[in-house]
C-alpha cells in the first residue's frame, strides 16, 4: 500500500482538491442540463463532462496571476480558474449576478478575478488572442504563462496555424492544450484532418509537442507542469494534445451525440470515465477513504445545490443595462 | 504650428504617444525594418526598437488578434493594416473579438486597440486595393470609425484614437498621405473624437463630405461661389460616433444638403446621414436630400473607368445645382 501511494505522487490534499475540483465542475454541469430541461438556461449549452481532468489537471499546476482562455466549452476551464459557481451558474440562467451580468452566457463566462480570459466562440478566433496575452506578458516583463484550450475542431482553421507560428516565432509563454474529443461537433477527426495527429502540427512549427492521456488528471498534470516551466523560464511555447472524449452530445440540442458515434464507442469512452478512474486510484493507493469521497460529494452537492439557488434568486437584468458596456467612456489613456 | 504631410503627422502622433505612454506599441506587416509600405512608420524602429516596433508575418488575423489579446491585460496596441482591404481578413477578429469583448464580459475587459492604415480610392491600385472600407465597420456596435482628411486631424484624431479605452478603426487614404498642412507642434493637442468640423462656411446647402471627396466639395464649391451659390462643407471626421448635431445644426441654417461619399451607395455612409438628416431636419429641408456617391461597380484598373466610378467635381456641382434650383416652400 505503501508503495502504491508512492506511485500516485501525490498527497492526500491535492488528490482532494483535483477529484473534488473534477467533481465540482460535473455537477455543476448536470444541473445546468436539468435547468436546460426546465427553460431556466436557453441558447446552446456545451457540456464538458466526460473531459473534466483536461482543465482541472492543468489548472493545478497554474498559479492564480497566471492566464486562462478557452473556447465555447468554457464552464469547466471557467470554475478550475477559481470563478464561483454560482455567479457562473447566474451567467448560464442571464441574470443580474452572473459573472458577465448576464450579457455573456454560457459560451462567454469571463471572470477578471481569477485571470479567465473568456469563453469565445468562434472557432479557433481565441487562438490569437491567448498569443496576444503571452505577447503583452513578455512586453511587460512578467513571468506569468497563459493555458490556452481549444478543441480539435480549432485545428481546422487558419488561426490555429497563424498563432502556432506567432507564438515559436516570437517565443511567447503560451501552453495550447488541445482537448481533442475527437469530434468537431459532428465530423471526426478523421474526416477533417489530412494529418490526424495534432501534436504532431507543434513540431512544424517548432514547439516542444506531446500527446497526454485526457482521462488521467495527474498525467495531464505532469505534462502541463513541464510545459508551464518552459513557458515561464524560457518562454517557449508548447503544444499538448488530450486525448479525452466527451460524453454527451456536441450541445444541448445533440442530447446523446448519436448520429455520428456508435452506442458503442460512447459506452467503451465512458469506461474511461476521469472522475471514476481517480477515485478509484485515489482510494486504492488509500490517500483518501470511502467517507473522504463521500464527504466531498455531499460537500459538491451542496455547493451547486446553493449555485442553482443563488441563480435562480438573482433578477433578471435590468433593461438599462441593454445599452451600457457597449463603449468605455471613461478613457485611462488620457 | 509647423507644416508637414499627412504621413509626417501621423508618424508624429504615433511617436509622442509611444513617449508619452510606454504601453503603446505598434504592430503590423512591414512597420519595422521596412519602415512602412507607406513610410507612416519611418524611424520608430530606430527609436523605439523591435519590442514596441513589431513587425509581422503575412497573418491579419493572427496579429490583429495578438493586438486584441494585449489590449485585453492592459497594452494599447496599433495595429497597422498596410491597406484596410486587407482587414477584411480580420473581420472577425475585429468585430467578433474586439468590439463586443467589453460587452460580452460584462464589462470586465476593455479593448483599447488603434487598427490604421490606408483606405479608398486610390492611384489604378484596382478592386481588390481600393475599397471605401469604413462600411464594413461603422455598422457594428462598440466599434469607432476614424476618416481624417487633413495633416491637422489625422494628428490630433490618431492620438485621441490611441487614448480611447475602446477599438477605434482608424482609415488613412494613400492619396492625402503627401498632402501639406498646418499642425499644432503641442504634443497635448488632440481632436476629440465624435466631433464634426465646418470646413467651409456657406448659405445656401450643405454638402457633408470627408477624405478625398471633402477636397472634391471644396473645389466644387469654388465654382458654385462663381454661379451665386454659397456652399457650406461639413467634414464629419469620425463616422462612428457620428456628430450630427453639427450636421443637423448646418442643415437648419441652409436648408438644403447634399452627401458626397467615395465608396458605392447602395448602404453607404450617405443613406446614413440622409436618414438622420430627414429623420431630425425634415421640415428644414427645401429640396430633397441628394447623395453623391461611387458607382455600384468594384473599383476598375483603367484610368477612364477608375475615374468614372468615383464622384467627379462636375457631379457634385450638378447635384448641388439641382437641390438649390428646386423650390421649396
Amino acid at each position: 500500500m505503501a508503495q502504491k501511494k508512492q506511485a500516485l505522487n501525490i498527497d492526500a490534499d491535492l488528490a482532494r482538491r483535483l477529484l473534488g475540483e473534477m467533481m465540482l465542475i460535473r455537477r455543476f454541469e448536470e444541473k445546468a442540463a436539468e435547468a436546460y430541461a426546465l427553460g431556466k438556461i436557453g441558447g446552446f449549452l456545451h457540456l464538458y463532462i466526460g473531459e473534466e481532468a483536461v482543465g482541472v489537471g492543468a489548472t493545478s499546476v497554474l498559479r492564480p496571476d497566471d492566464y486562462a482562455i478557452s473556447a465555447y466549452r468554457d464552464h469547466g476551464h471557467c470554475l478550475a480558474k477559481g470563478a464561483d459557481p454560482r455567479r457562473a451558474m447566474a451567467e448560464l440562467f442571464g441574470r443580474r449576478d452572473g459573472l458577465c451580468k448576464g450579457k455573456g452566457g454560457s459560451m462567454h463566462l469571463f471572470d477578471k478575478t481569477v485571470n479567465f480570459l473568456g469563453g469565445h466562440a468562434i472557432v479557433g478566433a481565441h487562438l490569437p488572442l491567448a498569443a496576444g496575452v503571452a505577447f503583452a506578458i513578455k512586453y511587460q516583463g512578467g513571468d506569468q504563462v497563459i493555458v490556452c484550450y481549444f478543441g480539435d475542431g480549432a485545428v481546422h482553421q487558419g488561426e490555429f496555424h497563424e498563432a502556432m507560428n506567432l507564438s515559436a516565432l516570437w517565443k511567447l509563454p503560451v501552453i495550447w492544450i488541445c482537448e481533442n474529443n475527437r469530434y468537431a461537433m459532428g465530423t471526426s477527426v478523421e474526416r477533417a484532418l489530412a494529418q490526424p495527429e495534432i501534436w504532431r502540427f507543434g513540431l512544424t512549427y517548432g514547439l516542444p509537442s506531446e500527446r497526454v492521456d485526457g482521462m488521467d488528471v495527474l498525467a495531464v498534470r505532469e505534462v502541463v507542469s513541464r510545459a508551464v516551466e518552459r513557458a515561464r523560464r524560457e518562454k517557449v511555447p508548447s503544444l499538448i494534445e488530450a486525448d479525452t472524449y466527451r460524453f454527451r452530445g456536441h450541445s444541448m440540442r445533440d442530447p446523446a451525440g448519436a448520429i455520428y458515434r456508435t452506442k458503442e464507442e460512447v459506452e467503451r469512452e465512458k469506461q474511461r470515465d476521469p472522475i471514476v478512474l481517480f477515485r478509484d486510484r485515489v482510494l486504492e493507493a488509500e490517500l483518501l477513504a470511502e467517507a473522504d469521497v463521500r464527504a466531498l460529494e455531499k460537500d459538491v452537492n451542496d455547493r451547486i445545490d446553493d449555485a442553482v439557488t443563488f441563480a435562480d434568486a438573482s433578477p433578471e437584468p435590468p433593461v438599462e443595462w441593454l445599452l451600457t458596456d457597449v463603449y468605455k467612456e471613461d478613457a485611462e489613456g488620457v | 504650428m509647423a507644416v508637414m504631410t499627412y504621413r509626417e503627422a501621423l508618424n508624429v502622433a504615433l511617436r509622442e504617444e509611444m513617449r508619452r505612454d510606454p504601453r503603446v506599441f505598434v504592430i503590423g506587416e512591414e512597420v519595422g525594418l521596412y519602415e512602412g509600405a507607406y513610410k507612416v512608420t519611418q524611424g520608430l524602429l530606430k527609436e523605439f526598437g523591435p519590442q514596441r516596433v513589431v513587425d509581422t508575418p503575412i497573418a491579419e488575423s493572427g496579429f490583429t488578434g495578438v493586438g486584441i489579446g494585449a489590449a485585453m491585460v492592459g497594452l494599447r496596441p496599433v495595429v497597422e493594416m498596410m491597406t484596410f482591404n486587407f482587414a477584411m481578413l480580420a473581420l472577425d477578429q475585429i468585430v467578433n473579438s474586439a468590439a463586443k469583448m467589453y460587452y460580452m464580459s460584462g464589462g470586465q475587459y476593455n479593448i483599447p486597440i488603434v487598427i490604421r492604415g490606408p483606405g479608398g480610392p486610390a492611384h489604378q491600385l484596382a478592386a481588390q486595393h481600393s475599397q471605401s472600407m469604413e462600411v464594413y465597420f461603422y455598422h457594428v456596435p462598440g466599434l469607432k470609425v476614424v476618416r481624417p482628411s487633413t495633416p491637422m486631424d489625422a494628428k490630433g484624431l490618431l492620438k485621441s484614437a490611441i487614448r480611447d479605452d475602446n477599438p477605434v478603426i482608424f482609415i488613412e487614404s494613400e492619396t492625402l498621405y503627401a498632402v501639406k498642412g498646418e499642425v499644432p507642434d503641442d504634443p497635448e493637442f488632440i481632436i476629440p473624437l465624435g466631433q464634426a468640423v465646418v470646413r467651409r462656411e456657406g448659405t445656401d446647402v450643405t454638402v457633408i463630405a470627408y477624405m478625398g471627396m471633402m477636397y472634391r466639395a471644396l473645389e466644387a464649391a469654388e465654382e458654385l461661389a462663381k454661379e451665386g451659390i454659397s456652399v457650406e462643407i461639413v467634414d464629419p471626421r469620425t463616422l462612428r460616433p457620428m456628430d450630427t448635431e453639427t450636421i443637423i445644426g448646418s442643415v437648419r441654417k441652409t436648408h438644403r444638403a447634399v452627401v458626397v461619399e467615395a465608396g458605392a451607395g447602395f448602404a453607404g455612409m450617405g443613406s446614413e446621414i440622409s436618414a438622420s438628416i430627414t429623420e431630425c431636419a425634415f421640415d428644414d429641408l427645401d429640396a430633397p436630400i441628394e447623395r453623391v456617391t461611387g458607382e455600384n461597380a468594384p473599383m476598375p484598373y483603367a484610368r477612364n473607368l477608375e475615374r468614372a466610378k468615383t464622384p467627379s467635381k462636375e457631379k457634385i456641382v450638378d447635384a448641388v445645382r439641382r437641390v438649390c434650383h428646386a423650390q421649396g416652400s
